[in-house]
């Protein structure tokens, strides 16, 4: 994986709570067997009318929204089901990182395992990055993940939480198998003392 | 001497730690069982190849077919036909995956093939204080033995897949406390319901549950993983009921469970499991099942639910514009208005299945209201087992002649209309009653509207061809 630093990049705003992973990208578009080709089903129901064709009135049609790397999304982004198809969609689009007040726990295991950044803010942040793209539409912002901050416009900066084992992985460009690889002979210790605990499958 | 009293999760965190969390690690947890499905597997195989590694432990991975799998009938030679390309070929690619990783398998059609989270209990292979993973959310329903059991993302497949292990922070835990009893005509599946319109779909973020209280322990164990299953609905990854007598009862003699002496052995060490007197949660919530009434949802996420007999609830009545917004779209989506009551709402489709209620129970329920009786003549009703094993019950008990009689139709195992992706599907503006799990916007097919609701609830409204209440028709049982 590439490791990632800090990056600049047009925000979007989609200021809905509980945004599910069945709207990230409908389960038709799960019967690939590999990671391509799947930004073409991101928010497809959203982004498409009934017919086929492009619906204008959705956030991400809008001229403005062209080449944005960070969605702002309403609370409990990408609750729902576990597919990791959720975040690869994302990237496939562009997206680099996601700005919500929380994210649902494994959508936001899955991002940090392929390098889409889950970005926590408090609400007040939450409502400034929204009227921000509300007010200034195409304006953007930095993230700088070393050090943990958002860049507004205006040079303030926040600060967001980021889980540490996660951060030196992006920042190192390390993947996580690696490391757990690592702890063979642990995991080997681990299963002599208890090999009799369950059945196996025959 | 570890005297701190724990809590049941606590207890199997701590059994399987191989490497503890530290500042800069998460912990290093050991995996019990991985089952795996066709959807959400392949590329975690693919980076097994990519680096030449082998599957650590294929005597610990079992795989089923069940989410993108067609329900339609066996043609001549007993083969349930596979007519979409490309869910064939996932499902090729899982029969090579399974081959080359030396992964047992239950293919499509045979006797044990069904639901992933059917088909671990069925086999006796989900069995208390373990540690089970699947990529898939609904994993947790086997947190009603017990056992600690949560769904993985696809690279997450691959770490357990490649080293049996997952790098894991440690959840807070929170207390799911039921008390009092079920009123009848009142389920499970309006317990866990009403849970989630009370706390949110987020509120369990962060947490894993563990349901307490009276009315769970007076659950079947089929009960209690339509509850647990649904935990993921109200945010928590994994829900859990510490096991008892009805855990063990349930287990015994099934294909996996321990026999003779390791059976006691087992029990025995399956009694410690229980949260210990004096132990702590980070946080509890509460619920009285006495005053329950059956649940139904109105809107496109499952904590848009109501009691049946309530009213929709008018999105200029909350004051977070992100809340207002969601609940304006999904009202808008399900063309419904607020103060406006579901029941006589009609309904196209009755979708009786899933891994939230297709068990045998479920079956047997549904089919105690519908003999004797008609679905009505505007329902389409498919009633899909949960697993082959199932179905095999259902029919020895002759059930599906009760559902065809009554004019449902009686289809092949597998997750069929609640995700979607078989070909059983809603058409665009559809309604549908269904037994699952999610009411996502499309989740039943573009532009479907579901209702969730009980088995029970669900077989009133074919019954009539509109929202019912089922207490209506249990007075005439």
């Amino acid at each position: 994986m590439e490791p990632i630093t800090a990056f600049q990049g047009k925000i979007v705003a989609l200021p809905i709570e509980n945004i599910d992973t069945d709207q990230i990208i409908p389960a038709r578009y799960l019967k690939v067997t590999d990671k391509n080709g799947l930004a073409e089903g991101l928010f497809y129901n959203w982004r498409y009318n009934a017919d086929g064709t492009l619906n204008p009135d959705f956030v991400l049609n809008r001229p403005e929204a062209q080449e944005a790397q960070i969605l702002i999304a309403g609370n409990n982004f990408g609750c729902g089901s576990s597919r990791e198809h959720a975040p690869w969609a994302l990237q496939g689009y562009g997206f680099k990182a996601v700005i919500s007040t929380y994210f649902a726990d494994i959508f936001r295991n899955n991002a940090l395992k392929n390098g889409l950044l889950p970005v926590v803010v408090d609400t007040e942040t939450y409502d400034q990055l929204v009227s921000l793209w509300e007010e200034e539409p195409g304006t953007t912002i930095t993230i700088d993940l070393a050090n943990q901050t958002l860049t507004l416009p205006d040079g303030r900066q926040v600060d967001f939480p980021i889980d540490r084992f996660a951060k030196y992985c992006l920042l190192n460009g390390v993947d996580q198998l690696g490391f757990l690889q690592q702890q063979e002979p642990s995991i080997v210790a681990y299963e002599t003392a208890h090999t009799a605990a369950y059945s196996t499958i025959k | 001497m570890d005297i701190h009293p724990k809590t049941l999760f606590e207890k199997i965190w701590d059994a399987h730690v191989v490497r503890p969390e530290s500042s800069d690690t998460p912990a290093v947890l050991y995996i019990d069982l991985h089952l795996v499905h066709e959807v959400t597997s392949p590329q975690a195989f693919t980076q097994l190849r990519e680096r030449g590694l082998k599957v650590r432990r294929p005597d610990r991975t079992l795989a089923t077919m069940d989410h993108s799998t067609p329900t339609t009938p066996r043609n001549a030679h007993g083969i349930i036909p596979v007519l979409d390309t490309q869910a064939a070929a996932q499902i090729e690619q899982l029969t090579r995956n399974c081959k080359d990783f030396g992964i047992p398998l239950y293919t499509l059609g045979t006797e044990n093939q069904g639901i992933v989270h059917v088909i671990g209990p069925e086999q006796g292979l989900t069995q208390p204080g373990m540690t089970i993973v699947c990529g898939d959310s609904h994993t947790s329903t086997h947190g009603a033995f017990g056992a600690l059991a949560f769904g993985i993302g696809t690279s997450e497949v691959a770490h357990v897949l490649a080293t049996q292990c997952l790098l894991q922070n440690k959840p807070r835990t929170c207390a799911v406390r039921v008390d009092g009893r079920l009123q009848p005509g009142v389920s499970a599946k309006d317990i866990i319901l009403a849970i989630i319109a009370q706390n949110g779909v987020g509120g369990g973020t962060g947490y894993v549950f563990e349901y307490t209280g009276e009315a769970i322990r007076a659950l079947s164990m089929e009960e209690r993983m339509t509850i647990c299953n649904m935990s993921i609905e109200g945010g928590a990854r994994a829900g859990m009921v510490a096991p008892d007598d009805i855990t063990f009862e349930y287990v015994a003699g099934r294909p996996y469970a321990p026999q003779g002496a390791a059976w006691d052995a087992a029990v025995a060490r399956w009694r410690t499991l229980p949260t210990d007197e004096g132990a702590t949660y980070d946080h509890v919530i509460t619920l009285n099942a006495s005053t329950l009434t059956p649940m139904i949802t109105y809107g496109t996420n499952p904590g848009m639910g109501i009691p049946i007999t309530g009213t929709i609830p008018d999105p200029m009545s909350l004051s977070d514009p992100s809340a207002r917004i969601a609940l304006d779209k999904a009202l808008q989506y399900m063309d419904l208005r607020p103060g406006e009551r579901l029941i006589g709402h009609p309904v196209d489709v009755v979708f009786l299945g899933s891994c939230t209620n297709s068990r045998i129970s479920d079956l047997r329920l549904a089919a105690t209201v519908l003999q004797g009786r008609k679905i009505a003549p505007n329902v389409r009703m498919l009633v899909v087992p949960g697993s082959q094993q199932v179905k095999k019950h259902a029919e020895a008990e002759g059930l599906h002649e009760i559902f065809t009689a009554a004019g449902a139709e009686w289809r092949e195992a597998g997750c069929s209309m609640c995700i979607a992706m078989n070909g059983d599907e809603l058409r665009p503006g559809q309604y549908a009653i269904s037994t699952s799990n999610r009411n996502f916007e499309g989740r039943q097919g573009k532009g479907g509207r579901t209702f969730l609701a009980s088995p029970l609830t669900a077989v009133a409204t074919a019954i009539n061809g509109c929202v019912t209440d089922p207490r209506e028709l249990l007075e005439t049982v």
